[in-house]
């Protein structure tokens, strides 16, 4: 069966200022509809691996497969198109573009990939805000919101161009109790009603006990590995 | 990407940052404007230098010299043909300073292809005498309409129409100097003498200034016809002939062509003036000099606030990057971002560069060498409109460009971890 992203004995060495082996012989597989977390102490190599799956960084050793397709040589525009399509982006800092609104950030990407009109764009930015309760924002600008609120922001501009897969890094590390429980709820939504596959970078305990697998990390390998519930 | 997204994004990036890119585009402004203006005014004002001597010099002038036969009569024995001559007390020849054969020669020029126009012209010394003293002066005799189409002779007319020399029988046009000096209006007679002691009475239609007072004190215009009347002369008796040429640069070559071809002397423009093409080139090259300056500082302007937008807005770059923008799409909003500010610029800065010309042309300038210049010379060449535009467009471009790489090396997981 094909997976949805697999690597096979991936390994990264920084080189500066002196070389350090972060990643030995990492070989994952996530399935779709998978809501997987990446656990591990800071320096573990849980953050280098999540850049590494999301095409940013091409730097490593191995083989890395999306949906079934090697992303080795390839060119920073194929990668850039493949983030564009395939994958959606939570970080810990947000990262919305303060110049923009929220909507117009939200609808970005969508504009990028133009699969759909502007317009339909526009309208599928705001069916994604109010799915996530947050469609009286939209002509905000993104500036101007609290934290909880740029993270939701954020979940929809992932979600606009139905990606195969959803990446966070640390995506409650910034917030506050009653903020991440939101976000907590969204992704489980996500993941339970629309089969959304999600991977998640943390090292919030509480967080990773409520998805679904659990993969620890400690210098750069892999030492755990276990479902938490049957699906 | 479609350019469309591209210039929006770099429009709303820009607005964000309003007052930084009102300063880089108003140095942009700047600079164009000070280019548009100072190059109109600077090229209006060489025009007019040049054309004080331009305007008043034919390109080529068929004359006769007087001068000695360079074939003197021993030469023609075949007696003393191996010997050696030397002839003492050598005598300029006695042929007048008519060009011989001047109509056949004018049919002849009329029909070359690198000539513009041809004014034929009577030089004759005359006295004009004011009560009992005679003053010293010159006639040029001249072909009205043709001296007007190609020397501007209505430009120097300070009072009186040049036509009246045609329509009115033995009429004079007097410099100046001369008119002063004789204490005569128009519509009063004067009498000249001509070097023969042949006296003839002439009626003042107007007064030219050439600005130059030793031709105002003594040079006066009448028609080709007066001229010859006053020298006895007959229809045919012509000194000069003038010439403007279509290109310039061809006077010396044609000149030493037509000395050969028609048996005269010629000289060309060059050749009679040769201070004149020094003087008019380094002017330009002040200008340029001066303009260009303006406008590469300028470009350093945009170059520094990209630069610094660039910083600015790292967060955004990566996060932008992160989301399927790819390198050059990044390079693509920073470079649109660029000319937006060198057309919007640039354009403002024709508009402030055409409103400063017509300001410069609004200030008086009072000139004795051309009575018609009131205020200073602009050139309003749309030339320079088109290389101020382009030149701001390629400024902006260069100066967005090294930026704009930077922006699309950005690596987004360096700026995104190192939170």
């Amino acid at each position: 069966m094909k997976h949805l992203l697999e690597t096979k004995n991936i390994n990264k060495y920084f080189h500066d200022p002196t070389t350090v082996h972060v990643l030995t012989d990492v070989s994952i597989t996530i399935d779709k509809g998978e809501f997987v977390s990446i656990i591990g102490r800071s320096g573990s190599g849980k953050s280098t691996l999540l850049y590494i799956l999301s095409t940013m960084d091409t730097d490593f050793e191995g083989e890395l497969y999306l949906d079934g397709e090697s992303m080795r040589n390839r060119s920073n525009e194929e990668l850039a198109r493949v983030r564009n399509e395939k994958i959606g982006f939570v970080f810990q800092f947000h990262y919305l573009l303060p110049e923009f609104t929220v909507l117009k950030n939200v609808m970005l990407p969508g504009l990028k990939l133009k699969r759909y009109s502007d317009k339909e764009v526009e309208e599928i930015a705001m069916n994604k805000l109010r799915e996530l309760g947050i469609e009286k924002l939209a002509h905000r600008n993104a500036a101007m919101i609290s934290g909880g609120e740029k993270q939701r922001v954020a979940i929809a501009r992932a979600l606009i161009n139905d990606p195969l897969i959803i990446m966070c890094d640390e995506p409650t590390g910034n917030l506050d109790k009653r903020n991440s429980e939101i976000v907590f709820e969204i992704f489980q939504r996500l993941v339970y009603e629309r089969g959304q596959s999600i991977l998640v970078v943390t090292h919030d305990a509480d967080f990773a006990s409520r998805t679904d697998r659990i993969i620890e990390m400690e210098d750069g390998k892999i030492i755990g590995d276990r479902e938490l519930k049957e699906r | 990407m479609s350019i469309r997204l591209i210039i929006d994004i770099a429009k709303t990036l820009l607005m964000a940052r309003l007052g930084q890119t009102l300063v880089a585009a108003i140095g942009v402004t700047f600079g164009i404007t000070m280019f548009i203006s100072l190059v109109s005014f600077m090229t209006g004002l060489n025009e007019l230098l040049d054309g004080l001597i331009l305007n008043r010099t034919p390109h080529i002038r068929l004359y006769n010299e007087i001068e000695p036969s360079e074939v003197q009569p021993i030469e023609y024995t075949e007696k003393h043909k191996d010997a050696i001559h030397y002839i003492h007390s050598i005598k300029p020849k006695n042929t007048g300073r008519e060009i011989y054969n001047s109509l056949a020669i004018i049919d002849a020029l009329k029909k070359d292809k690198n000539i513009s126009g041809i004014a034929p012209k009577v030089t004759t010394q005359v006295f004009y005498q004011s009560g009992i003293i005679d003053i010293n002066g010159t006639i040029f005799g001249i072909d009205v309409a043709a001296e007007q189409q190609l020397f501007f002779f209505n430009d120097y007319m300070i009072e009186g129409d040049p036509r009246d020399l045609e329509n009115i029988e033995n009429s004079i046009v007097l410099g100046k100097g001369v008119a002063e000096k004789m204490l005569v209006d128009i519509g009063d007679r004067i009498q000249v003498t001509s070097t023969e002691g042949k006296v003839m009475s002439l009626k003042v239609v107007g007064y030219f200034q050439l600005g130059v007072a030793e031709v105002d004190d003594v040079q006066s215009y009448t028609s080709l016809e007066t001229a010859q009347k006053i020298m006895g002369k007959p229809k045919s008796y012509i000194t000069d002939i003038q010439i403007k040429l279509l290109d310039m640069e061809k006077a010396a070559g044609l000149a030493r062509q037509y000395k050969s071809m028609f048996g005269t002397d010629a000289i060309d423009i060059k050749t009679a003036n040769t201070q004149f093409e020094t003087g008019s080139s380094i002017r330009n090259i002040i200008t340029y000099s001066v303009s260009i300056t303006l406008l590469i500082v300028a470009g350093f302007g945009i170059y520094n606030i990209l630069n610094m937008m660039i910083y600015e807005k790292m967060d955004s770059i990566a996060i932008m990057k992160a989301t399927g923008f790819s390198g050059s799409d990044v390079k693509k909003i920073f470079l649109s971002l660029s000319m937006i500010i060198g057309v919007s610029g640039g354009l403002a800065g024709l508009i402030c560069g055409f409103i400063g010309s017509v300001i410069i042309d609004q200030i008086p300038f009072e000139t004795s060498s051309l009575p018609t210049v009131k205020t200073f010379p602009v050139n309003y060449n749309p030339v320079y409109y088109l290389i101020g535009i382009l030149f701001s467009l390629s400024t902006t471009y260069i100066s967005g460009f090294f930026p704009a790489r930077k922006a699309s090396k950005v690596d987004p997981v360096v700026i995104i971890r190192g939170k």
